[in-house]
């Protein structure tokens, strides 16, 4: 049996026609059910519905042996404990700093608000500027605006919440895109198995790739 | 044993004067209870003894050293992991040990005699600064084995063979070899010429198989088409036997070193699976587990159901350099404690019996029933004047009755009494 974590909503439905394309279809569509362990066509193929920063825990606890995440959360999760073989190219965004439209006009010490605590904090270190980071767990576009925070570091797909709210997207942190992560233990003892999934979906990515040119 | 001195989560929410956290233990420090106490202590003896029984001596390290000696050879992980003090004597930076390995080294370079081969286990608690995520520890109980002066396969062989043994005598079934050798990555890196920064880079990509990352990297680094290839051949380098060809159809270009590396991978592979045919072998060319000593052969056993591997090793040549006399090396480690909560342990004799207790009497025959009983192995407890406790509270299962002038032992009935 192989358990593959995903969460719900943009990553899971433009995983669902690479999925398709390695041979995996949900039986159930987790946006009209409560279950949180979802089968699929294939008998030894089944599906976890979990938080998108939850993915990396449960695919090193080996609770999951694939799991498909965003890099945002991969990079917020820390580099050890799991293997990232493929770049599966879906839920393309940016993370960015953004600040209200026309600077930062602040004389005390740089104060970010992110979900992103260790990404931000190791962003700011490297360009050499002392941060406070504030962590939140949504509507970090508010923060600037009430006075919390200088400035917000957060994924940006459109820019239309930052702009709604007089936000402006500024230095680029790092392209973002969702990875197939795989569990240590689960690459060595089920590896037929893992790899035949991983090459699928690598060709399924590569051919998505080609109409998209 | 179930059952016996096992306190339930409701009783202890009950109990008073939890206001103040004065009972709470630091963040991956745990106590062990008495069944499990029990347990592990068992485990303890069993690995212990069968590493006697192959010749490995067991050795006591000290718990804390000065940090010079204990960093020695083993770079930077082991320097973040452990806690440190000023020793008020000296002067000097002290560490708690946070891994064994070294210290034993040290102890084979100062105390062994040249030619001789020396086999060395131990078995302690080591603390580490920061919680290990799988395991919300940070004081593992590390037990091992080591194997010095001797340079060939047999000796990687011999740990291997010791390695599933003890799994086998932990209880633990359906284990996964996995089998590597840093020497190909060695060559590899140092054949690209590579600064210090580029190659931690590569070496981090590889360790999560990162293969989109790998070619951001190798563009970025201008290595040369040839290295590029063999690069990006090693990160796909893993799965069954037939990974040995393909590395030496991929890696072809490679210098000697590389080659000799995966002639002693293919040896030790080979002789393993000879005298272990059932067991699953994996091969992964770009595994580098404790790539900063290791210099040969690495590998760890997989158990399904955990997420990453339960015991690992491999060969350090050159760790008794610094200690002024570097002998060949090979050995392994794991946690006795993950080792004890995965392995099935058939109960011991003592469970099975049964514990006995005795009423609080005092006649010399009782006394002497009790000590012939203690002799043959029972456990017997004494009741205390005046307590209220049943003998099934305390998990007995037997009691002794003074029936006709002699005392006997009897059954206590088993469903009266709390459980």
């Amino acid at each position: 049996m192989l358990t593959l974590a995903v969460s719900k909503g943009r990553i899971f439905e433009e995983a669902l026609p690479l999925l398709a394309a390695a041979g995996v279809v949900p039986t159930v569509d987790p946006d009209k059910s409560r279950k949180l362990i979802i089968p699929t066509n294939r008998e030894d193929v089944q599906l976890l519905i979990v938080r998108a920063s939850d993915v990396p825990t449960y695919v090193e606890y080996g609770a999951a042996d694939l799991g498909i995440a965003g890099k945002d959360a991969l990079l917020e999760y820390g580099p050890e404990g799991l293997y990232e073989p493929l770049d599966l190219n879906i839920a393309r965004c940016r993370l960015m700093t953004a600040a209200p439209v026309g600077g930062i006009a602040s004389r005390r010490r740089l104060r970010v608000a992110t979900k992103y605590v260790r990404t931000a904090q190791g962003y700011f270190a490297r360009r050499g500027i002392q941060a406070d980071i504030i962590k939140l767990y949504g509507s970090m576009e508010l923060a600037p605006l009430v006075g919390l925070a200088d400035c917000i570091v957060d994924l940006v797909d459109t820019g239309n919440t930052l702009r709604a709210n007089g936000l402006e997207p500024r230095e680029l942190i790092m392209e973002i895109s969702s990875r197939l992560v795989v569990n240590k233990a689960a690459m060595k003892m089920k590896h037929r198995a893992v790899c035949a999934i991983v090459d699928l979906l690598g060709q399924a990515v590569a051919r998505q790739g080609m109409h998209s040119e | 044993m179930s059952g016996r001195n096992a306190v339930s989560i409701a009783d202890h929410m009950t109990r008073p004067s939890l206001h103040d956290d004065t009972w709470l233990l630091p963040e991956g420090i745990e106590e062990i209870l008495p069944d499990d106490a029990a347990r592990l202590e068992r485990m303890r003896r069993e690995v212990l003894d069968l590493f006697s029984t192959w010749g490995y001596r067991l050795v006591v390290t000290p718990l804390i050293e000065f940090m010079d000696s204990l960093l020695t050879g083993t770079g930077h992980d082991l320097d973040i992991k452990t806690f440190k003090l000023i020793d008020q004597v000296s002067g000097r930076l002290l560490g708690v040990r946070a891994d064994m390995t070294p210290q034993v080294a040290r102890i084979d370079a100062r105390h062994s005699e040249e030619g001789v081969p020396s086999r060395m286990c131990y078995l302690g608690t080591v603390l580490h600064t920061l919680n290990d995520r799988l395991e919300s520890s940070r004081s593992p109980m590390q037990v091992g084995a080591e194997l010095y002066g001797h340079a060939g396969g047999a000796s990687d062989l011999e740990v291997v063979a010791l390695m599933l043994e003890m799994l086998a005598v932990a209880g633990i079934s359906s284990v996964h070899l996995d089998l590597g050798h840093v020497g190909i990555y060695r060559s590899l890196a140092a054949a690209a010429g590579l600064d210090s920064i580029t190659e931690r880079e590569l070496f981090e990509i590889l360790q999560r198989k990162a293969r989109p990352e790998l070619g951001e990297w190798l563009t970025a680094a201008a290595v040369t088409p040839t290295v590029a290839d063999q690069f990006a051949a090693l990160i796909d380098l893993n799965g069954g036997v037939e990974v040995l060809a393909q590395a030496r159809q991929r890696l072809a270009a490679g210098d000697g070193a590389l080659h000799r590396a995966l002639d002693e991978l293919e040896s030790i592979a080979h002789a393993v699976q000879r005298r272990f045919p059932s067991l699953p072998i994996h091969f992964d060319l770009a595994e580098l587990r404790g790539y900063h000593y290791q210099t040969g052969v690495v590998f760890a056993a997989f158990v399904p159901g955990y997420g990453r591997e339960i015991a690992r090793g491999g060969r350090y040549d050159d760790i008794g350099r610094v200690f002024g006399h570097a002998r060949p090396a090979t050995g392994f480690s794991a946690d006795l404690r993950v080792l004890a909560r995965l392995g099935v342990q058939t109960p011991a004799g003592d469970d099975l019996q049964g514990t006995v207790f005795a009423p609080s009497v005092e006649d010399e025959s009782l006394h002497s029933e009790i000590r012939s009983l203690r002799a043959a192995g029972r456990t017997v407890i004494c009741e205390l004047p005046g307590q209220a406790a049943s003998p099934q509270a305390m998990g007995c299962t037997h009691r002794l009755e003074s029936r006709a002038g002699a005392w006997q032992l009897t059954p206590v009935a088993e469903f009266d009494g709390p459980a």
